[in-house]
């Protein structure tokens, strides 16, 4: 049995909280949040040992992992105490703010061996994994562009605040909503060189941004379009969809099915055929033992637990390192958008050049 | 119950298959007249029974039915609660007590406020159920509302916390308040009705994913089929298509097989698929077997 502590009872901690008490091999030894009241409900009706202070937690508790689902600000500081205590670290994304510190985590969990993980549970979607499959077959020859998105109805008018509203707290479009199409962008092409015309604007947040819009560069002249906006009410829910274009093709996928063009089915894997292949979610996921809100959610959880299981720290999906390169992605489209736009009106534009006529219609 | 149960996740866009084609059921089902004419449709084709959320647009649903007697006189809702983003987003703008009060049933604000308030401040769930109860059931005033669900989000995550007694208090004040039959949606049917048990509700409704494929029946396809053969409680099988991924005869054929299925919730948006699925049903299921 593994002995777990759930830290942030807030949306996600909640839903953790249920799913990993679900796992026949866990036992969620206590949990933590900075409100007493879901604790003492909590405490009253399921009898679970709770905790208002973290450090007296990791101090009385034997443990062997946590989940940390607590603002972003805060991962930091309890990521460190948790590997210092030799825990095993699921973390809720974005992992940490500040890419130094993210950096210095993952060294510390890897010096120490221990498993490290962040949820982002888009890399345990079936058609996502779907369309990594296909990339490393290498389905769609050389690929040139790749656009993700993602839209859904969070912030739809100028009220509330709480810290999903406030940037400096890990809230707002870029950190909760955009860090996913990120995160797939870099597993499926690395971490980006560079980015440029990124646009943070706000719609209705007074205090951070609402829609999120940049082009990313890659190595090989690969580059991506990201477009993202979290107060499309058009949207019922967060919808994350990509499309990958290559020079045998283009592949398009969200949560419920990949629809795959195929110039030449040669090399692809078995199954593909030349022109359209679509797959569909019903056969793409893996079933999971314990269903709450989504089959990734459990089984990257059910991950986590196999990697304890196994004792195969620092190599895992979603790894701190893995995550350091979304976040590090996060601060450059910040760095960019504080530049505005790269080319103005009013600046000189260089003269086209002309053409040299040839005679008749011949010179091009 | 009926053996036939119609559902709503095509009127809000819901489809687990294709976004492209729930964006275009939204499109079709804006108007509640379009909702209404394939209610009218599943009535006439005998599906007489209403599975569904208490989304907002089902109230205007329910003016409709309250507004024409005669013609619906056998129509049954059997509400599926709670409609979670409407809570989500309306602790969002309100906080949680805010809107707890814009969710007060009619009974008389200060009962309803003293059952509320009492219970927050006693971290009693017993009274904040009850009343967040009531005032989901408010849109079916004066409707007939023989079973009462509670959703998988909600069954799921109180089952995974272990928040069993929840269960029991929702299943007494529906029989209690509404003389109705509670049921219970889940996604985890092996495990729920261990739980369902162990706090004395017999013979429960239990809806949940039965399909030949075992598309999203968590704990396992002979898990399942083991609770069917030998578990007692009343099972109604959704998602029996799984989203499209079974042709209608083979699903149907194979769920009409299994043992102890009391009902099957499909959702349509045509009277020809109405029809059909009724057809099959009537082929594969004769009304003997069932009585």
């Amino acid at each position: 049995m593994i002995r777990l502590a759930v830290v942030g009872l807030g949306k996600m901690g909640l839903s953790h909280h249920s799913m990993i008490n679900a796992h026949p091999r866990v036992t969620v030894a206590a949990v933590c949040d900075a409100a007493g009241y879901v604790l003492d409900v909590l405490n009253k009706y399921t009898g679970i040992n709770t905790y208002t202070d973290f450090d007296a937690m990791l101090a009385e508790v034997e443990l062997d992992a946590v989940i940390i689902a607590t603002p972003s600000s805060m991962h930091g500081k309890m990521v460190r105490a948790a590997l210092e205590k030799n825990l095993h670290v699921f973390c809720e994304k974005p992992f940490v703010l500040d890419t130094a510190e993210g950096e210095e985590l993952t060294r510390l969990a890897q010096q120490k061996g221990l498993v490290n993980q962040v949820g982002y549970h888009c890399r345990f979607v079936g058609a996502f994994q779907e369309v990594k499959r296909l990339m490393d077959a290498n389905a769609l020859g050389e690929v040139t562009h790749m656009l993700a998105e993602t839209y859904g109805p969070v912030v739809l008018k100028p009220k509330g605040s709480t810290w999903r509203t406030q940037r400096s707290e890990g809230g707002g479009c870029l950190y909760d909503y955009a860090a996913h199409p990120l995160n797939l962008l870099t597993w499926y092409f690395g971490a980006p060189r560079g980015v440029g015309g990124s646009v943070l604007n706000k719609i209705y947040s007074a205090d951070t941004d609402d829609e999120v819009f940049s082009t990313l560069y890659f190595e090989g002249g690969k580059s991506a379009q990201l477009s993202v906006n979290w107060s499309d009410e058009s949207y019922r829910k967060m919808s994350t969809k990509i499309t990958i274009w290559g020079k045998n093709g283009r592949i398009y996928a969200d949560r419920q099915e990949v629809q795959v063009y195929l110039r030449d089915a040669e090399g692809a894997p078995p199954g593909y055929q030349t022109g359209w292949n679509v797959r569909y979610t019903t056969e793409l996921t893996e079933p999971v033992d314990f269903y709450l809100r989504g089959e990734e959610y459990s089984s990257q959880l059910d991950y986590f637990v196999r990697c304890i299981e196994a004792g195969s720290g620092s190599d895992n999906v979603n790894s701190f390192a893995a995550s350091v390169e979304t976040d590090r992605t996060i601060s450059m489209l910040i760095a960019d958008a504080e530049k505005g736009p790269s080319v103005l009106a009013s600046d000189a534009l260089p003269v086209a050049q002309k053409r040299k006529k040839g005679f008749f219609f011949g010179g091009r | 119950m009926d053996r036939l149960l119609f559902g709503d996740n095509q009127f809000f866009g819901v489809n687990h298959m294709s976004e492209e084609k729930a964006r275009a059921q939204a499109m079709r089902f804006q108007d509640i007249k379009a909702i209404i004419g394939v209610l009218d449709n599943a009535y006439d084709e005998g599906v007489r029974s209403f599975m569904c959320t208490t989304h907002d647009r089902i109230a205007q649903v329910c003016e409709h039915m309250r507004a024409n007697p005669e013609r619906y006189k056998d129509f049954q809702f059997m509400p599926c609660m709670p409609y979670a983003h409407k809570y989500a987003n309306a602790v969002t703008e309100d906080g949680m007590l805010g809107a707890l009060r814009r969710f007060m049933p009619d009974e008389g604000f200060l009962n309803a406020a003293m059952r509320g308030g009492m219970s927050l401040a006693r971290k009693d769930i017993e009274g904040i159920t009850t009343l967040l109860i009531d005032a989901e059931m408010k849109m079916f005033a004066g409707l007939n509302t023989p079973v009462i669900f509670l959703q998988n989000v909600v069954v799921d995550l109180l089952l995974g916390l272990g928040f069993k007694e929840a269960f029991r208090i929702f299943a007494d004040h529906v029989k209690k308040r509404y003389n109705a039959e509670p049921g219970f949606i889940t996604m985890n049917l092996p495990r729920l009705l261990d739980v369902l048990e162990e706090q004395g509700i017999e013979n429960p409704i239990v809806c949940s994913n039965i399909n030949k494929i075992g598309f999203r029946m968590s704990g396992g396809f002979e898990a399942y089929e083991r609770a069917l053969r030998e578990r007692k409680f009343r099972a109604i099988a959704m998602s029996v298509f799984a989203s499209g991924a079974i042709a209608p005869k083979e699903a149907i054929e194979w769920v009409c097989k299994q043992p102890n299925i009391e009902s099957i919730v499909f959702g349509a948006s045509s009277r020809g698929n109405i029809r059909s699925t009724r057809e099959l049903v009537d082929q594969h299921w004769p009304v003997a077997e069932n009585a």
